[in-house]
């Protein structure tokens, strides 16, 4: 009857959602320490060579047109 | 019945299991670790070109990999690629369905793709032999609107959608090739890992799902945010992805820790996020939020280093160019603006 294939349809979501997170379970993590460390690692490593950071100077900016020459 | 209990109490055991052993490797904090890391100074980016001709809210931007063109979509109808070093249209797409709300650029720059309230992703190749562009393909099986879409390459595409699944398509022969279902409320936003083997998916059910895209699996999902994740991208090293919420915070979620380090947060922003972009070094965090601004953070110390403020309102779409020159951002007050 209807109520059956409406219980067996939640009992197999039931058993996928389970399924689910006996995979998210089992996943291998590593310390916080190790990770945090690893970030920071990357944006320094990398901090010279990220334009928005460093700033670009206007003869190397693409989306800038160069300046006429100025004598201070 | 005895089964659905037994099932429920499993479930149960395992979230449990979950939280505890993400609570094993929590040996320190993001901050913590971060101490002794000088604050990145004030970071001042001024507008350097406006992108001008949409006539109507723009929804989604997406730089191509050759770092001057990108692709813009407005409900319009249009969808525009721009030389952004001479803000030339180098196309200007008229689409079937004007109400679009994703668009990208594919890494080869042949082809643009497109969808929204029409639930197609719609696939034009740029690069036709009579030089006019024409939609290749319409991809159509989602039950729900397009809400992202990044192309894997010039044969594979993801979308992500508000029917609350993720497909893998294959673009030559137009149909599904892996459906990818588990979020419990509309996909909004998608990212692919720089590996191309991964990709993200952040949804309505305030989680982000990482998704193995060859096994077709699930592999780990992220909570913690207090609303709908609209905004989803990977730190540039892979090993992290970042969310942005209508929660007004954006979180930093660590892939191999299995969790959140920081939340991204300040008691003087109460307006949910709708797009996100690291820099290439991944030390900034440039976040578009709906009271017209972007916010710069600094990713490490967690805190604001920057605004970006120049759109007369909602910023929709923000990206960062493959070589990190450029920001752009897009707005429903029709214009894109590049800055660095």
């Amino acid at each position: 009857m209807s109520n059956n294939s409406a219980n067996s349809s939640n009992l197999v979501i039931a058993q996928k959602v389970v399924k689910q997170l006996r995979l998210e379970a089992s996943v291998r993590r590593i310390k916080v320490s190790q990770a945090a460390a690893d970030l920071k690692t990357f944006c320094l490593q990398n901090a010279h060579k990220d334009p928005l950071l460093m700033g670009v100077p206007s003869s190397d900016n693409p989306f800038r047109p160069p300046k006429s020459c100025a004598l201070f | 019945m005895g089964e659905m209990e037994e099932l429920r109490k499993e479930a149960d055991n395992l979230k449990d299991q979950i939280t505890e052993a993400r609570k094993v490797v929590q040996d320190t904090t993001l901050q913590e670790a971060v101490a002794g890391t000088t604050l990145v100074g004030r970071v001042q980016l001024k507008t350097r070109k406006t992108l001008r001709g949409h006539l109507a809210k723009i929804y989604a931007m997406h730089w191509g990999t050759d770092t001057k063109l990108c692709v813009s979509a407005s409900q319009d109808g249009k969808l525009i690629v721009w030389d952004t070093l001479t803000t030339n249209k180098v196309n200007a797409i008229p689409l079937k369905s004007s109400w679009v709300m994703t668009c990208a650029y594919a890494p080869s720059g042949n082809m643009v793709a497109c969808g929204g309230l029409d639930n197609m992703c719609s696939i034009y190749n740029l690069k036709g032999k009579d030089g006019n562009v024409k939609v290749m393909r319409e991809l159509a099986a989602h039950t729900g609107y397009l809400s992202c879409c990044r192309f894997l390459s010039d044969s594979e595409i993801i979308t992500s959608s508000g029917d609350c699944t993720c497909i893998l398509w294959d673009i030559e022969t137009g149909t599904e090739k892996t459906i990818f279902a588990g979020h419990l409320g509309d996909c909004m936003s998608l990212a692919v890992s720089p590996d191309f083997k991964m990709f993200i998916s952040g949804a309505c059910d305030f989680t982000a799902k990482l998704w193995d895209i060859r096994e077709a699996t699930c592999r780990q999902t992220f909570s913690g945010h207090e609303s709908d994740i609209n905004a989803i991208g990977f730190f540039p090293n892979g090993n992290a992805v970042i969310t942005g919420s209508d929660d007004a915070t954006c979180k930093l979620y660590d892939l191999r820790a299995d969790q959140e380090l920081i939340t991204y947060q300040d008691s003087g922003i109460m307006c949910g996020v709708t797009s996100l972009a690291p820099s290439l070094s991944g030390r900034l965090l440039l976040a578009g939020y709906d009271d017209f601004n972007v916010n710069i953070w600094d990713m490490l110390k967690a805190e604001r280093v920057g605004v970006l403020a120049g759109h007369d309102n909602r910023v929709s779409c923000i990206g960062v160019s493959s070589d990190g020159m450029a920001c752009c951002t897009g707005s429903w007050d029709s214009f894109l603006k590049i800055w660095n």
